[in-house]
């Protein structure tokens, strides 16, 4: 479509006067409020320019930061743990042959990083934080998830307003507090209640680490449940549902996916508590599958043992390459909770 | 489908598009205008929500690439010059061609510090000069004697109508040659909105004023121009009087007698 | 199911997540009172300003106090510009790019290792890597290539990162679209609009993240286990500058932290049961302040949400 000045169809009578755009405009001196501001900035233009390059230089540095740390984490873990690789034979991180008391070789799997002879077998290490990690997501997903639902759903603004920031303080507790409290109460209650033989058990540092990711799931899921749109829920209530079959069989699915990521998040989180399962385990490493016994879990076992080797010796590395796995696995849940939410976000259009 | 049109005088214009496409990333929302906004004159651009025409102002002065992934085709032609060219310094560009957006969003700052916001950006730190330049600015937005004595306070204190008029002020105070207005009564009452028009009679003196209006009564009071939209697409753009008073095309005729939009 | 079955189907269900919520206040409030019944009784203030004596049997837990304000604000100088300046890139500049993305995933990466591994890293990388570097360049004997405040404060710096940059993240987003136009359509350039319309009013939520993070790095003990932390340390790491007599805290000087103050006394200390009242005293200082802390950012961030724009 053109439009052309010339090939005129209107009358001229119908054209407004023109006036001149120069007659109102604020003088200084001969001066237009528009040159002085041209002229101020001819002055430092060049300053200026160079001046939002460097900063937005600085701020990607910033931005930078964030992928080296990750680059570098990554790098030094995997670089002192593959050092063990070499200085322990690999089957070792499995187990030894050892002689039982009746002099027979048997398979064992210990770790026993002190020594001439020490066994580097990760097994029990692996069990140790599985054994505590598990029931402890168990515990909080069935606390965290009612918490979460109660405060999405159920709650009132009001009650709201009260229950959030406290659990918001209970995830600002310091771990080693809960650790300490596991420690000189907890361990004592459960000794009574359940009559174990060991006071310190993986027990003990499940339910203190289910302290710290109740908190996770219950803002998890209650950000996942209110992001599900109201529409859904009228329409339950519409063909007649009670709040609580609403909940559970229109809200909670349509969420779900967030909440499967904060339990996954919440997982990863128990996997490398560190300072609860230090104090409140015993830290034996047994290879056990029961609960109420001592565990040692690898967050513990390099808390408890990286400030007491010499650099560059085999335990040294062992303890890396502990947290080079402990970083994977945490890594893989942390990347497939992220995916989850990514993908819940798309779908809600978040 | 060719339109003619023409529009004779003495007018320079101000602004002219050439063939202007404008894409928000696959999403094309202007499609193919051409047209010219004279210098001095009030042009209206009307047409149903969505048809396009925010965008269209906001590509005069390249505000939307800030928030959104843009594309364009085509020419906008500032006084001959095309804004899209590399060359162009955007803030030069922006200080010549201002803008008022659809609800009044005066900075959390002071009435003083939001007008001299502009000014003090290209390095005008003097306050003597500020302080004309405050003044001069509120006085051209008919906001001055409500306000000469509270320059402190703060704008969100303030009513609509009277944010409005100092988001103006505060266009105004680096001295524009153009002024775009997004809709600038849309979120205001009759008695504000009235004012607001008034002001822009007065404006029109001294600037080249593109605005948009949803409001066919508005558009009929105070423009010269009126461009109707469509779709992104430019149907009709005419005098306004003329416009209003016997459209060319049947679907311009439907749209002001309000038979949709 | 009958109706009468679903309305106490309803109701019980419903019950069950109430009592979930309140069990879950329940133990915040019993940890609170045990915590304030065991530990009240030893403080007073030569437990508060005095050194700890007797092979820490006896004695105050000042040094350990001074050392967690000491790391904490050491911590809070070193991740603040980095993790703000993030923030600003990501929101303001990168935007949805796939560089952001990648800032973003590593962000959120970062936020998941667990604490441990940064102490690891903060081992194999700030004390061995860089502190040892530094020591080879210049030519001198261990100076910086040992556990020391500045490699315990820059572990836990990298710790809160991402505390600040998501709050800071939540905060710049927070500020309207319109008020950017606003700024961009008067002539501004970028870094004009982030300076002088953003940031103003990204301010508090910006300090609201920063409070999180110190009473987050104040409770963290895995990370300075190995990187600068001593179990007992008869002087504070402070030094006084020659001449002028100024005493300046000492970052290349080993230091007592409150959280690993309590850990150690609980655990590996000469006497462990007959220390418990200070264990409990310091564990309530500790809890009093991450407390405090937390509550304060809470109530700030209500005030700043609510106060009208």
């Amino acid at each position: 479509m053109k439009y052309d000045l010339q090939s005129s169809n209107f009358r001229a009578a119908n054209m407004p006067n023109s006036t001149s755009p120069e007659s109102g405009l604020k003088r200084f001196g001969d001066k237009r409020i528009s040159d002085l501001l041209v002229e101020s900035r001819q002055a430092n233009v060049n300053r200026q320019r160079v001046q939002e390059f460097i900063i937005e230089k600085l701020l990607f540095a910033g931005g930078m930061a964030a992928i080296l740390f990750i680059a570098l984490i990554f790098i030094f873990l995997f670089k002192e743990g593959a050092k063990a690789l070499f200085l322990i034979k690999p089957i070792e991180f499995i187990g030894t042959h050892i002689l039982d008391f009746d002099n027979n070789r048997v398979f064992a799997c210990m770790w026993q990083p002190v020594g001439e002879s020490g066994k580097y077998s990760i097994v029990p290490l692996l069990i140790g934080s599985f054994l505590v990690a598990l029931p402890a997501t168990v515990i909080s997903t069935i606390l965290g998830g009612g918490c979460g639902i109660y405060l999405a759903e159920i709650a009132s603004a009001k009650v709201r307003e009260i229950v959030k920031p406290a659990i918001e303080l209970l995830a600002g507790i310091p771990t080693v507090v809960i650790g300490f409290l596991c420690l000189t109460l907890l361990a004592t209650y459960v000794q009574n209640a359940f009559h174990t033989t060991f006071r310190l058990n993986a027990f003990v540092g499940a339910i203190g680490v289910s302290l710290v990711i109740i908190p996770v799931i219950a803002s998890i899921t209650d950000d996942a449940l209110r992001a599900v749109p109201n529409e859904l829920r009228e329409a339950s209530y519409g063909l007649g549902a009670t709040r609580w079959e609403t909940i559970w069989k229109v809200v909670v699915p349509a969420g779900i996916s967030g909440v499967t990521a904060s339990i996954i998040l919440g997982m990863g989180r128990a996997l490398g508590e560190t300072m609860i399962v230090v104090m409140a385990t015993g830290n034996a490493a047994l290879v056990t599958g029961n609960i109420f016994s001592s565990v040692r879990t690898m967050t513990a076992t390099i808390a408890a043992e990286l400030g007491a080797v010499p650099q560059g010796g085999p335990q040294y590395c062992a303890l890396f390459l502990v947290g080079a796995i402990l970083f994977f696995i945490t890594f893989v849940l942390n990347l497939v909770a992220e995916m989850i939410i990514n993908r819940m976000r798309k779908k809600l259009r978040l | 489908m060719k339109v003619e049109h023409g529009i004779k005088g003495q007018q320079k214009t101000k602004i002219k598009l050439e063939e202007l496409t404008f894409y928000y990333g696959k999403y094309k929302a202007i499609d193919n205008v051409s047209m010219e906004f004279l210098e001095c004159k009030v042009t209206a651009i009307i047409g149903p929500s969505g048809c396009g025409k925010s965008t269209l102002i906001k590509s005069i002065n390249r505000i939307s690439e800030i928030t959104n992934d843009v594309q364009v085709e085509g020419k906008v032609l500032l006084d001959n010059k095309n804004v899209y060219d590399r060359d162009v310094d955007l803030v030069d560009l922006r200080r010549r061609v201002g803008m008022v957006f659809q609800r009044p969003n005066p900075f959390p700052k002071s009435i003083y510090d939001n007008v001299a916001f502009g000014p003090r950006l290209y390095g005008v730190n003097n306050k003597k000069r500020l302080d004309e330049i405050v003044e001069y600015s509120l006085v051209k937005s008919a906001l001055w004697n409500e306000v000469k004595d509270r320059l402190n306070q703060s704008a969100i204190g303030f009513s609509g109508g009277q944010q409005q008029r100092l988001c103006i002020a505060r266009a105004l105070a680096v001295d524009p040659e153009v002024l775009l207005m997004d809709e600038p009564c849309a979120a205001l009452d009759p008695t504000a909105t009235a004012r607001i028009e008034e002001l822009i009679e007065d404006l029109k003196k001294y600037y080249t004023i593109a605005i948009v209006t949803h409001n066919m009564q508005q558009a009929a009071r105070i423009s010269d121009y009126t461009g109707f939209l469509l779709n992104g697409q430019l149907i009709e753009y005419n005098i306004t009087t003329e416009m209003f008073t016997n459209p060319d095309k049947k679907v311009t005729e439907d749209y002001i007698t309000g038979r949709f939009g | 199911m009958t109706v009468g079955k679903r309305k106490i189907f309803n109701s019980f269900f419903q019950g069950l997540c109430r009592s979930m919520a309140f069990l879950a206040m329940a133990v915040l409030i019993v940890i609170l009172v045990k915590v304030v019944t065991n530990g009240v009784g030893v403080i007073n203030l030569s437990f508060l300003f005095k050194a700890p004596r007797e092979g820490m049997t006896e004695g105050g837990i000042f040094p350990a106090i001074f050392g967690t304000v000491c790391i904490t604000m050491l911590m809070i100088v070193l991740a603040i510009p980095v993790g703000v300046s993030a923030a600003i890139y990501l929101t303001e500049y990168a935007g949805k790019n796939f560089l952001g993305r990648i800032i973003r995933a590593s962000i959120n990466n970062l936020a998941g290792v667990p604490s441990i591994v940064f102490g690891l890293f903060g081992v194999g990388f700030f004390v061995l890597f860089i502190g040892r570097g530094m020591d080879k360049i210049l030519g001198i004997p261990l100076l910086f290539g040992q556990p020391a405040m500045l490699w315990a404060a820059s572990t836990l710096a990298l710790l809160v990162l991402p505390v600040i940059i998501v709050s800071t993240e939540e905060a710049l987003n927070s500020v309207s679209v319109s008020l950017r136009e606003a700024a961009f359509a008067l002539g501004a350039t970028k870094w004009q609009v982030v300076r002088n319309v953003v940031l103003p009013q990204a301010r508090s939520g910006i300090l609201t993240g920063a409070i999180l993070s110190i009473s987050r790095g104040a409770g963290e003990t895995a990370p300075i286990l190995f990187t600068g932390c001593a179990y007992f340390l008869p002087r504070l790491p402070v030094f006084t500058i020659p001449y002028v007599h100024i005493p300046v805290i000492n970052p290349l000087d080993q230091f007592m932290e409150l959280s690993y103050h309590i850990f150690i006394m609980a655990t590996q200390s000469t006497n462990v049961a007959a220390t418990r009242p200070i264990q409990y005293g310091t564990t309530l200082v500790l809890i009093a302040l991450t407390f405090l802390l937390n509550l304060s950012a809470i109530i700030f961030r209500i005030y700043f949400r609510k106060r009208p724009r």
